[in-house]
């Protein structure tokens, strides 16, 4: 469903993806692991086209997105949850939600308002609240449903689990579940090896910003010294 | 008491078409961050366009029409402007999109010269609105009623848009992370075109609404363009109800002032705005800009190393021959050449500021100026002899700056050079509106140099001196520790300061440097004259600088000089034409999209791609 091949992206002279390839396939859920500074962050920004990779390509659905515009990339289906959460604080919850919406799209869930509280029910009371007025974990919350409300067919998760209460990062963990059942697709990047093992199918580690290691998440528990030698557990 | 009823009447009808200008301002920078310097044009070409329609649309209705037309047609004016002008350059520096914008503003005042010639414009009154009514047995104008009246529904249907509709909360997403929306899938391109064109119909309907009060003409762009700074400023870049609070003060107080204080009116919004500012910095109901998005991005910058062997020699020679030049030349070239380098100082000056300290003032005609007023006053009243005048030109020139610079420097990016500018403005309403002391607009003549230096060859030699003397000592400050502490602090505020340098102290100290140094220039100018005028003091010599200086290019120390000696030599030749502002408009959009390096710089780069200079990284 999305090919990314042999891209190299930059911040100005610093060289930061070096020929980065892997693939996502449709309904499975990738975690994307590395330590900080590895270059998942940028990997996720690249597939955006926020950062756009200097060479190689990147394809989903098919189509070709390199140095497409972003608000195009998002058109074809691609949901972007940023790592910082980025959520319009001066707008309410109601209003960031508006801002994510758009047209329905085939073989993807149309998402509406009602089912976006159902699935966060936290959000729900807080529906008339500013985004500056929402819990850390709520902000998260808020995050994911904005850009479920594009209905995605793909969605990028940038550490989900980062900086919020242990509590929530299990409500974390059964929400990105219950997308995978809902026929969604996830990538999503983590350094919590525990938080990746309970959600992912696939497993790729970057480092230095290539891809050094791709298999299946039962394949990376038995081999420890993958584990030990690439995250810092 | 009816007088004073009557005074609050008035002053809350002419901030009509002030907020509704100004709330189109505050929308664009809210979400393209794009200080539109052009705004007042748009304005202008709203009234102007308004008279258009009201000639052909008969009655009330034809009226009222016209308003509105005029509002949407100005509205598409402005969607061409951003499509062609602002697009390339949302990237680029802000610097670089503020003079973009004035190149909007040359064009727009050709064009309406060239569609609607130069005779100013009565505006025809309201049908249905012509009369008075009484209000405690004083005259108040129906219109003025109107007007009263109208403004509420205008920013009723302005809160309305952004408060409840998908595009207000787009716009106001966008206000706050304008990359997060396009993630989102929203094109933003659109969407800062539409804010253009509601922002720029606002002004147009400003400007078509104020017409049975105020009329229409060529003036009109640049008048309200400081009014609409200090009401920005004082309620605050981006809020709306802060617009209108402050463009009511603002009315209510100018109609105070001309009956009590007639000689000041101008200067008394500068005066409230200061005093504002002292209190809430970022106005009544501004938020803290949160600075750095934008700041000097493109390019890393070069070194600027002292001069090299081979440009010593080159400038060397330069001089050597401007000494011969009175042996070969005639007097109109002696002229002409004073007359450029005394500009090339005073470009300099500002490059000093720009460049070096990354302090965008744009009322540096304030220092010219003020010195070349400061040597008048002396001549005329004191009977000051020139070589005292031309020692005390800068000081009063570098006095202005320290106190100018000392409240603007409290503020940084749009809102710093919207001060510098408001600023340059103040001086200039006091010298035009105190006529009995600066001669208004009949300026100060008869100051001429003293009998040894009268003749045009010795004064040639004089202002050569000086001049060469002053960018010398420029050039000399920027490789001097002071110069490197002004970068330091130009580049990271926080960094230099945790290597000791007090910031503000030096951004202060420099700002003062390059004032006195304009006033120099100023001086001399005004000997050279042997008059003075207003118009030394106005937007328009301030913009002169500004383009020259990036004309030449920002990033090169030779820029002022260069792009001041390529200015004022072409002006004498491009002011022939009679839509010379079409083509200089044009030549400054052209290079901000085409070659934002400058003259000066753009010929550093060929010279190194053909290899005739050394590149700085392998020198
Ligand atoms: N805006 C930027 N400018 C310059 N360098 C950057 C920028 N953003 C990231 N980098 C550098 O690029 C490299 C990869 O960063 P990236 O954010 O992709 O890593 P990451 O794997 O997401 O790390 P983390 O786990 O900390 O989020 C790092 O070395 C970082 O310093
Ligand atoms: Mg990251």
């Amino acid at each position: 469903m999305l090919e990314i091949k042999g891209i190299n992206s930059f911040y100005g002279k610093a060289h930061v993806l070096r020929d980065l390839s892997f693939d996502v396939e449709r309904g499975q859920v990738v975690a994307l692991l590395g330590r900080n500074g590895a270059g998942k962050t940028t990997t996720m920004k690249s597939v955006m086209q926020l950062v756009v990779p200097e060479s190689g390509s990147v394809t989903f659905q098919g189509v070709e997105i390199t140095r497409m515009a972003p608000h195009k990339v998002a058109k074809m289906g691609l949901g972007y949850v940023p790592e910082e959460r980025r959520i319009f604080t001066d707008l309410t919850v109601m209003e960031n939600l508006e801002v994510g919406r758009q047209p329905a799209r085939a073989q993807a869930v149309t998402w509406n308002e009602d089912m976006l509280f159902d699935m966060f029910p936290n959000l729900a009371e807080r529906r008339t609240n500013r985004g500056k007025e929402l819990s850390g974990g709520e902000q998260q919350m808020l995050t994911i449903a904005r850009t479920l409300m594009g209905n995605p067919s793909l969605i990028l998760l940038d550490e989900p689990s980062e900086g919020i209460a242990p509590v929530i990062v299990e409500e974390m963990a059964r929400v990105i579940l219950k997308l995978k059942t809902e026929g969604l697709t996830v990538l999503l990047s983590e350094q919590n090896l525990h938080f990746a093992q309970a959600v992912a199918d696939r497993v790729v580690i970057v480092e230095s910003g290539s891809a050094k290691y791709q298999g299946t998440m039962a394949e990376l528990n038995a081999n420890p010294e993958i584990r030990d030698t690439y995250l810092s557990v | 008491m009816g007088l004073f009823i009557a005074q609050i009447l008035t002053g809350l009808a002419n901030a009509s078409a002030l907020f509704m200008v100004a709330s189109g301002l505050s929308l664009i920078f809210g979400v393209t961050r794009i200080v539109n310097f052009a705004h007042g044009s748009f304005y202008m070409l709203g009234a102007y366009v308004g008279y258009s329609f009201m000639q052909i649309l008969p009655g009330a209705f034809g009226f009222w029409a016209s308003i509105l037309l005029a509002g949407l047609v100005v509205g598409i004016i402005g969607i061409i402007v951003e499509i062609l002008v602002l697009r390339p350059v949302y990237k680029a520096p802000e610097l670089f999109q503020l003079v973009a914008t004035f190149g909007v503003i040359l064009v727009i005042q050709d064009l309406t010269l060239l569609v609607w010639g130069a005779d100013d414009f009565l505006g025809p009154r309201a049908p249905g609105l012509k009369g008075i009514i009484r209000i405690m047995g004083e005259p108040v104008p129906k219109y003025d009623l109107a007007l009263i009246a109208l403004t509420p529904f205008v920013a009723f249907a302005l809160w309305w848009l952004i408060t409840k509709t998908r595009t207000g909360i787009l716009v106001r997403a966008a206000t706050q992370d304008r990359e997060m929306v396009g993630a989102l899938g929203v094109n933003q391109a659109w969407l800062f075109t539409g804010v253009f064109f509601l922002g720029c119909a606002l002004a147009g309907l400003g400007g078509a609404v104020q017409l049975p009060k105020g009329g229409a003409d060529l003036l009109m762009d640049f008048n309200i363009l400081s009014a609409i700074f200090v009401v920005v400023v004082i309620g605050g870049m981006g809020s709306l109800p802060g617009a209108y609070v402050a463009a009511v003060l603002i009315s209510v107080l100018n109609v105070f002032g001309v009956n009590y204080l007639p000689q000041s009116t101008l200067a008394l919004m500068f005066v409230v705005m200061v005093v504002v500012l002292i209190f809430r910095p970022f106005g009544l109901f501004g938020r803290e800009e949160v600075a750095g998005e934008h700041g000097q991005v493109g390019e890393p910058e070069r070194p600027i190393k002292p001069a090299g062997q081979s440009a010593r020699m080159i400038v060397m020679f330069g001089l050597f021959l401007m000494a011969l030049l009175p042996i070969v030349g005639d007097s109109f070239i002696l002229v002409l050449i004073t007359d450029i380098a005394i500009f090339c100082l005073f470009a300099a000056s500002l490059h000093f500021l720009l460049g070096l300290g990354g302090l965008v003032s744009f009322g540096h005609a304030a220092y010219f100026g003020g010195g070349a007023y400061a040597a008048a006053l002396l001549v005329t009243y004191a009977g000051t002899p020139m070589e005292l005048a031309l020692i005390l030109a800068p000081l009063a020139a570098g006095l202005t700056a320290i106190i100018f610079g000392w409240v603007c420097l409290r503020l940084t990016g749009v809102y710093f050079a919207m001060l510098t500018l408001a600023f340059a403005q103040l001086l200039w309403s006091l010298v035009f509106q105190w006529g009995d002391f600066t001669g208004g607009d009949d300026g100060l003549v008869d100051i001429w140099p003293s009998d040894w230096a009268s003749g045009t060859t010795t004064f040639y030699y004089l202002s050569m001196v000086l001049c060469v003397g002053g960018i010398i000592l420029l050039r000399h400050t920027a490789h001097s520790p002071f110069g490197y502490a002004l970068r330091a602090a130009r580049d990271s505020q926080r960094q230099a300061e945790s290597t000791g340098i007090h910031t503000k102290h030096v951004q202060l100290v420099a700002f003062g440097f390059a004032g006195a140094m304009a006033g120099i220039a100023g001086g001399l100018f005004v000997f050279s004259k042997g008059s003075i005028f207003p118009n030394e003091l106005e937007i328009a010599r301030s913009f002169d600088a500004l383009i020259v200086v990036f004309l030449g290019g920002v990033k090169t120390l030779a820029g002022g000089v260069v792009g001041g000696a390529a200015l004022e030599g072409a002006k004498d030749y491009i002011t022939r034409f009679e839509y010379w502002r079409l083509l200089l408009g044009l030549l400054i959009i052209f290079v901000v999209i085409v070659a934002p390096d400058g003259i000066a710089g753009t010929l550093r780069k060929w010279a190194e791609k053909i290899g005739f200079m050394k590149r700085e990284d392998q020198a």
